[in-house]
């Protein structure tokens, strides 16, 4: 009955349009990356700038045209000058001059274009600017990884800590709730297992057997040894998620402002025809 | 030849003595087609799926226009419809809407039907062009989902065709030959664009014609069941009838007014709709090496694709046992010898068939069956009253329990499948077909009230 009304909840919500806001089961929670952010021109700008310095040596946008950024307020000479750093003319979609077949050789896989990227890694449990905003932010110094690098929101990430300059050095603590059965009894322990990773990558891993098993999902704290350098990092990917917001849905503003104008309309509309209505129904007895 | 004199001046005088039909038309099918005046809010669905079928066909033209039907170019040239076409996201939107409000309409437009009796003698024909209109939507929908070329058109084209490589003998073979290869790919898209385009539309347009023809011929139904072509007046016009046009043509462009508020809300403001109309999965390219970690239809599938999975080994016992009462109850009401003994012998042979062949197979059947079961409503329904209005308030109850249930379904079915969830979904399909399969029977039960001679109506 419990799970039937869960359910129902579920449906309700689905009716009225929200996606079920699930914790992401067994995952880590995400941050809420600030969405007033692809508002500001100056933030979408300096996003752009964190795109083409730390993102298109590996990855493509290649639905996306160089001109497009007018739209955050730069002029094709200063996109040209600027952002264009090989003999790409702004008519041109943002690629990059990586073989697809090298970098599957480097990292296991082709990087993935970002052209839609902020659409395509939504879910039903989170939002893929979320998602990102996380991910961006989520890396630590762990040696036993093949890049001296891992991911809470991706563990074991092909992709390398491409911004661990500018965010600096941390200490790292995760901790998970396990359940693990014993193979000859088949009695079930319940640990806490919480590892630390230095700043310089070493590990260690403390287990405390509990009476029963915690919270689901994964919990993490990170511990700056430079909070300011980490914080602006934070504001820095903050608007580098805004400009991948904005190639990915650029028409979104102009949508919405179109989009008032046309309720506007069709209210008055519908009112006008609503009498029109009246008046002919007026003689039907 | 003398000229044709015409009651008509200027140029539609000149026209219509030329070609007189054209009047005569619009009088039959609008000006003096007469309708009851009766109609309620669930009347106002009919008008308004043809102005969606109207929305779908002119954005799919220009779609069309930009759209590469090739498995290397289609995601992107989606993707440039949307940034570098003029106007192109507007186009896009409105047809990816478009189609899941096409599916809302014709949902609510069938559950009228099914309120007032509307597939009810002289009314069947008019009933199964509807059900095959809805038949040729599905495809129309199938068929259009794999265009966008995403991980979900993909995968989600490989699930469906993967459905008849389940059917006996055949199956392995038919599947290729529907895919035209080995897994989905170039060819399967271009042949899928094919009927996208050209093929299903025309069935569709043809459908929609005699759909409404038929509907003409007999005249409307209405909420209180009755026929109105009963009483009429010295003329010959039904005494509870107006004009179609311009009664409803007005009434219907208030409430189309009314309908486009929602749907441009979400065309402007939300065309993802949370995942619902266009699926977050298929803005990742194609990718035939790496499929998703799960596998939805778009919502308007999803209760026929929840009974699909709810066929599980287990539910085949289910389904023996029902099959067996069902067969039991047929035995005892139908008298000709003939009917028993054609009715034991299926009995056995789906018994048989039911623990010797795949249960995916028969999870294809119940979904099919799930489907096509509307097109017998006519003959299910045994009800001496034709509208909910006068049929027992039980019967109501039991047709809103049934759209919970469909509902239910329908969500489950965009959801990754737990245990608990499956038994859920098994109970709801059991109730799903429980209310067809005993229709004959519960359809008949029950303290009907008397249905009115006149239509019951209160001047606006």
């Amino acid at each position: 009955m419990k799970t039937l009304m869960v359910r129902l909840g579920l449906i309700v919500t689905m009716l009225c349009g929200a996606s079920p806001l699930l914790a992401a089961e067994g995952g880590v929670p995400m941050d809420t990356w600030p969405v007033d952010r692809v508002q500001n021109p100056a933030a979408l700008q300096n996003g752009a700038r964190l795109f083409v310095n730390y993102c298109i040596g590996c990855h493509g946008a290649n639905l996306v045209r160089w001109n497009r950024l007018q739209e955050i307020g730069l002029s094709d000479a200063q996109i040209q000058q600027y952002l264009i750093f090989g003999n790409q003319k702004v008519g041109d979609t943002i690629r990059n001059s990586v073989v697809a077949s090298d970098q599957k050789r480097w990292f296991g896989k082709t990087p993935p274009d970002l052209s839609v990227i902020t659409r395509a890694r939504t879910s039903a449990e989170h939002a893929g600017t979320d998602y990102i905003y996380t991910l961006l932010r989520g890396y630590y110094r762990d040696v036993s990884s093949p890049t001296g690098w891992n991911n809470i929101a991706y563990p074991n990430i092909s992709m390398p800590h491409v911004f661990w300059q500018e965010q600096g050095p941390r200490e790292t603590r995760i901790e998970v709730n396990e359940a693990r059965k014993d193979p000859k009894s088949g009695a079930v322990q319940h640990v806490n297992v919480v590892t630390v990773y230095e700043p310089g990558g070493a590990s260690s891993r403390t287990e405390t057997p509990t009476a029963s098993l915690g919270a689901e999902g994964v919990g993490y704290a990170f511990k700056p040894l430079n909070q300011e350098q980490s914080r602006r990092f934070d504001e820095d990917v903050a608007d580098l998620v805004a400009f991948l917001a904005f190639i990915t849905d650029p028409t979104a503003s102009k949508r919405a402002q179109i989009g008032v104008w046309v309720l506007m309309f069709l209210a008055v509309f519908t009112v006008i025809a609503w009498r029109l209505n009246a008046v002919y129904w007026k003689d039907v007895k | 030849m003398a000229d044709q004199k015409s009651q008509y001046k200027g140029l539609l005088g000149w026209v219509d003595a030329r070609m007189p039909t054209l009047m005569s038309e619009f009088k039959k099918h609008a000006s003096e087609y007469y309708a009851p005046k009766n109609f309620n809010f669930w009347y106002i669905f009919g008008g308004i799926a043809i102005v969606m079928l109207v929305l779908q066909i002119l954005t799919g033209i220009f779609l069309t226009m930009h759209y590469k039907p090739d498995a290397n170019l289609a995601f992107a040239s989606v993707e440039y419809i949307m940034r570098d076409v003029p106007g192109g996201w507007f186009i896009r939107y409105l047809h990816s809407t478009g189609a899941s409000f096409f599916f809302i309409v014709v949902y609510l437009h069938m559950f009228r039907a099914l309120l007032y009796g509307s597939y009810r003698r002289p009314r069947e024909l008019i009933w199964i062009f509807g059900c095959l209109i809805f038949l040729m939507l599905m495809a129309e929908a199938f068929f259009g989902y794999l265009l966008p070329w995403g991980q979900m058109s993909y995968w989600g084209a490989q699930v469906i065709v993967n459905l008849f490589g389940a059917i006996p003998l055949i199956g392995p073979e038919l599947a290729i030959f529907i895919r035209g290869d080995y897994v989905v790919g170039d060819a399967t898209l271009s042949r899928f664009f094919a009927f996208h385009v050209i093929a299903i539309p025309l069935l569709l347009l043809g459908l929609v014609v005699g759909h409404i023809i038929a509907l003409h011929d007999v005249g409307s139904n209405n909420p209180d069941g009755t026929e109105i072509k009963a009483h009429k007046d010295a003329q010959g016009r039904p005494l509870d009838g107006i004009p179609f046009h311009p009664y409803y043509t007005v009434h219907d462009l208030y409430w189309l007014s009314i309908f486009m508020i929602p749907f441009f809300a979400v065309v402007f403001f939300w065309p993802e709709f949370g995942g619902y109309f266009l699926e977050w999965n298929n803005f990742i390219p194609a990718d035939p090496l790496q499929g998703p970690t799960h596998i939805a239809p778009l919502w308007y599938f999803t209760p026929y694709y929840s009974i699909l999975r709810a066929t599980t080994e287990q539910f085949m016992i289910v389904l023996a046992i029902g099959t067996i009462g069902l067969s039991a109850l047929l035995l005892l009401t139908i008298a000709s010898s003939i009917a028993r003994g054609a009715i034991a012998v299926g009995t056995i042979v789906l018994l048989l068939g039911y623990f010797t062949l795949d249960p995916k197979f028969w999870g294809v059947v119940l979904m099919g069956v799930s489907v096509v079961i509307f097109f017998a409503m006519p003959w299910l329904d045994h009800s001496p009253a034709r509208s909910m209005r006068y049929r027992p308030v039980w019967h109501f109850w039991l047709l809103i329990a049934w759209v919970v249930a469909f509902l239910i379904l329908g969500y489950l079915g965009t959801q990754a499948p737990t245990p608990a969830a499956t038994i859920f979904a098994q109970v709801l399909t059991l109730l799903y077909f429980a209310f067809f399969a005993l229709m004959p029977w519960w359809s008949r039960m029950g303290a009907f009230k008397p249905v009115p001679d006149r239509i019951t109506f209160a001047a606006h």
